[in-house]
């Protein structure tokens, strides 16, 4: 490292500079060495990176793949790119071309890069310790089958996703294989499918991030010990979006986060050993729904506000457990004066199980029927489950 | 002028016109008569066209007057109870009719209107009236489009005695230009100037259709309502 | 005929019940769409006076109006006028009555505060609402000679639409739980003139992707065109059944 640093030099290329192309700039480069590329539109085909340099753009030189070739390929360790406009990258439904692909290294940075109708955004296979940060994406995707994700990390380690912004492609991050990992700051939005896809990893976090209007919310299966925190689920509205979709999920903590319009704030399924603390569940059509496969997950220190139905479920078995909840439909009293309800609330309502028993009932939303029911429900429970309440909630909502 | 043919009208079990038939024609003020629920009033209703009847049919002038309804602009009518949208004005239901039923060419027979001073009373509303007051304003009604043909079911019931005295002098009056009357009334002594046949029914039948001479005749009695008696008991 | 109509409108509109009927909605609706700092919250509330005062109010007020105007029916019947004409005239300024005082008491504030397709929808069918329950009420006066039975017959008719029919739709949603039933709900709202209304409104709002949530069938019928001119035409066949089998009624009954 330290005779790299010292002998290191540095390569411009651009039009008014002796090397006019950057693959003859990357030719000329050894190991540690750093390209700096001067404005303007580069037509280099694919750019294939096989030693530790830097590459550099000054003012987002683009690069232009032509809809035919993948545009940047990292295959060694410790490549650093940074301020490129990436465009027009191939698309295929056989091959994952991608913007910038990083293919089994270390220690890659990719950062201050604007990636442009792109098929793949910036893609990771077999990446540890790389660090994809400021970067934005744009696709302009129609369909889902014709589209790639964002960013996209399969079978990798100690990443680091820190403030991108992905927009308009099919999933916005894609984590498969991931571990030990986080994503943090970045903004989600517009994407077909998931703002954030998040299957077989285990110990990530993702913490401060938006997930906004996206086709279907954000998606975490098949994991466990994921942290997410101060995350914004918002706006992810329509037919089975949901703002978060937890399947197969343990040991998780789900904290401090907002979760506002959407159509179902949580979708819980199989879910074990989860804590949700401080989330504020606003104005969704379910802030919450819990299948009857889910057990020990602890509700607890939540706002719930202006949910068309506050919590949902499909069986009588109950194994989670509410508590010091507040929850805006509450109609009890606080007599002693502990801040507490006295009587416990019990947030799914009778309509809320017909519907999930029954799905074409939706058809009597709204009636006068159905509220008369959920009325007398209310003073008479007999069908909604015994256990599903919340034994002291708030009287007052949490400052979150 | 109105001739009924064998006219049936069944309220359920109840036989309120039994196979009745009758001829009544221009000139005639005739009386129909006969105890509480003999069917009069069924009958007038059925050439008024208010009552549909089962069987047998009703012609006015010749012509059948079910599914017709033009008839009905020769006919003067005041019912029994007259019942007037409440919060109308005597005026404003006056207007009203003319607007309804008045022709441009034709000058309303407002003698009515003004012998029960009813001009004084224009302002004041339907509801707020005396029954007396409401006669009042059904008979000027029926009389006001100057009409062939009268129908009055109980007119002077609920008329003091110098409202009634000019009611009938405007029956007589009108029956003398040549008109058809039909009266109905419980109170048989006040028909006795008015009248030039009987009708009496009873129990939905048609007892007997007479001239009012032949029925004296035959009864030896002046008073109407003697002879009326005298056939019942003979009955 | 105007003339008649004239009449009915100006003595329907010097009846206080009217006026009651219109301060109250406009008082509900600005209520609403004042207290409510979101608009389409308020949208929601309203919806609920939209499908329960409205067809309750529309039917009872023309029930009892018409049989408070046996008199005056009968007073007409015996003028040279057809039947129809007098028929039609009740129904004419009744059901522009009601639709006025609608549009007065809550047209005008969603005109005002919420002018989108929520609120035209919401418009439309509260209109059209006036007018069907009026051809309801007027086929029950018209069938029931007696006036208390005709109202309770009103009030039934209304607890039906309101409650009891939506009570059946669940009865049959259960019992037949493992049949595709979707599609025949979608027939059968069309057998209720609220439902119907409800659910194209609903459809108009964001709420309608709960409706979607269990499966597409509603939105993919009613939030089509099609699916949008079929249904008012649906709710335009409730005003003239029902006005066409009471006309065929009075025009036989004995007054």
């Amino acid at each position: 490292m330290l005779a790299n640093n010292l002998f290191a030099k540095t390569i411009r290329v651009g039009q008014r500079q002796a090397i006019k192309t950057i693959q003859q700039g990357l030719l000329l480069a050894v190991n540690g060495d750093t390209v700096m590329v001067e404005p303007g539109h580069y037509h280099e085909k694919n750019i294939l990176i096989n030693k530790s340099l830097s590459l550099i753009g000054i003012n987002h030189p683009v690069l232009d793949g032509e809809h035919k070739y993948e545009i940047i390929s990292i295959k060694a360790n410790g490549v650093l790119i940074d301020g490129f406009k990436i465009v027009h990258s191939a698309v295929s439904s056989i091959e994952d071309f991608a913007g910038i692909k990083i293919y089994s290294c270390r220690n890659v940075v990719i950062r201050n890069n604007i990636l442009e109708d792109t098929f793949f955004g910036i893609y990771t296979q077999y990446g540890v310790n790389c660090t994809i940060e400021k970067n934005t994406l744009i696709s302009f995707s129609k369909e889902e089958q014709q589209s790639g994700n964002g960013i996209h990390c399969w079978k990798a380690d100690s990443m680091r996703i820190i403030t991108n912004n992905i927009t308009g492609h099919r999933d916005g991050i894609y984590f498969e294989f991931v571990t030990n990992s986080i994503i943090w700051r970045n903004i989600s939005e517009k994407n077909l499918r998931y703002g954030l896809h998040f299957m077989f990893s285990n110990h990530d976090s993702y913490i401060s991030n938006v997930f906004e209007n996206n086709g279907a919310g954000v998606a975490v299966m098949f994991s466990n010990h994921v942290k997410m925190i101060h995350n914004y689920f918002k706006e992810n509205w329509g037919d089975g979006a949901y703002g978060l979709l937890l399947k197969e999920i343990s040991d998780s903590y789900i904290e401090s986060n907002r979760f506002v319009k959407n159509t179902a704030g949580i979708f819980m399924e199989g879910a074990s050993r989860i804590q949700l603390e401080k989330n504020v569940f606003e104005a969704n059509g379910w802030a919450m729904k819990i299948q009857a496969s889910c057990m020990e997950v602890k509700i607890s220190n939540n706002n719930f506000m202006a949910n068309t139905f506050d919590v949902g479920t499909n069986g009588n078995l109950v194994l989670n457990t509410f508590n010091n909840n507040y929850w805006d439909k509450y109609e009890g009293y606080d007599i002693n004066r502990d801040k507490l309800g006295d009587i416990p609330y019990r947030p799914v309502s009778l309509y809320a199980m017909i519907i999930e028993q029954n799905p074409p009932a939706m058809i009597l939303f709204r009636s006068l029927m159905t509220s008369l029911f959920d009325k007398t429900e209310k003073i008479l429970p007999s069908l909604t489950p015994e256990n599903l309440k919340d034994e002291h909630p708030l009287m007052k909502p949490l400052p979150l | 002028m109105i001739i009924a043919s064998n006219v049936s009208k069944n309220y359920g079990r109840l036989k309120a016109l039994d196979n009745i038939s009758v001829t009544c024609v221009k000139g005639e003020c005739i009386a129909l008569i006969g105890p509480n629920g003999c069917g009069k009033t069924t009958l007038i209703k059925s050439i008024l066209g208010m009552v549909v009847c089962d069987s047998g049919f009703i012609t006015f002038n010749g012509n059948n007057i079910r599914h017709n309804w033009k008839y009905r602009a020769h006919i003067g009518y005041m019912p029994q109870i007259g019942r007037y949208p409440e919060n109308m004005t005597i005026g404003q239901v006056l207007d009203m009719m003319k607007d309804i039923r008045g022709t441009k060419n034709e000058v309303p027979d407002e003698e009515l209107v003004e012998q029960f001073e009813l001009n004084k009373l224009l302002k004041k509303r339907m509801g707020a009236l005396s029954g007396g007051t409401r006669q009042k304003v059904s008979a000027a009604l029926a009389f006001l489009f100057n009409p062939d043909v009268l129908i009055l079911d109980e007119p002077t019931a609920g008329l003091d005695p110098v409202s009634s005295e000019i009611l009938k002098a405007k029956i007589i009056n009108e029956k003398n230009k040549g008109k058809l009357v039909l009266i109905t009334s419980h109170i048989l002594s006040e028909l006795d100037d008015l009248i030039s046949q009987v009708i009496y029914m009873q129990e939905g039948k048609l007892c007997f259709h007479k001239n009012i001479i032949n029925l004296q005749d035959e009864t030896g009695e002046v008073k109407l309502s003697k002879a009326i008696a005298q056939v019942m008991m003979k009955n | 005929m105007k003339k008649i109509i004239k009449y009915v409108i100006i003595d329907i509109l010097r009846n206080k019940i009217v006026l009651a009927y219109t301060a109250l909605l406009l008082l509900i609706s600005i209520t609403i769409f004042n207290l409510e700092d979101n608009a389409a919250k308020g949208l929601l509330s309203l919806l609920n006076i939209i499908l329960i005062i409205v067809p309750l109010v529309s039917m009872l007020f023309s029930a009892i109006y018409v049989y408070n105007s046996a008199e005056f029916v009968e007073l007409l019947v015996s003028q040279p006028l057809k039947r129809r004409t007098i028929w039609l005239s009740l129904f004419l300024g009744l059901a522009a009555s009601m639709a006025l005082a609608f549009f007065i008491g809550a047209g005008v504030p969603i005109l005002l505060f919420e002018a989108t397709a929520t609120g035209f929808m919401m418009l439309a069918t509260g209109l059209l609402l006036s007018v069907i329950f009026v051809a309801l009420a007027m086929l029950a006066a018209a069938m029931a000679r007696d006036k208390a039975k005709g109202i309770g017959v009103v009030i039934l008719l209304w607890l039906f639409f309101s409650i009891i029919f939506d009570g059946l739709i669940l009865f049959i949603l259960f019992q037949f739980a493992d049949y595709p039933l979707e599609k025949i709900m979608v027939a059968a709202v069309a057998l209720n003139p609220i439902d119907l209304s409800r659910i194209l409104i609903l459809l108009k709002m964001d709420v309608s992707a709960l409706m979607s949530y269990t499966g597409a069938v509603f939105k993919d019928f009613f939030g089509t065109q099609t699916g949008l001119v079929l249904s008012f035409c649906v709710l335009i066949t409730w005003i003239i059944v029902p006005g066409w089998l009471s006309l065929r009624r009075f025009n036989k009954k004995d007054l």
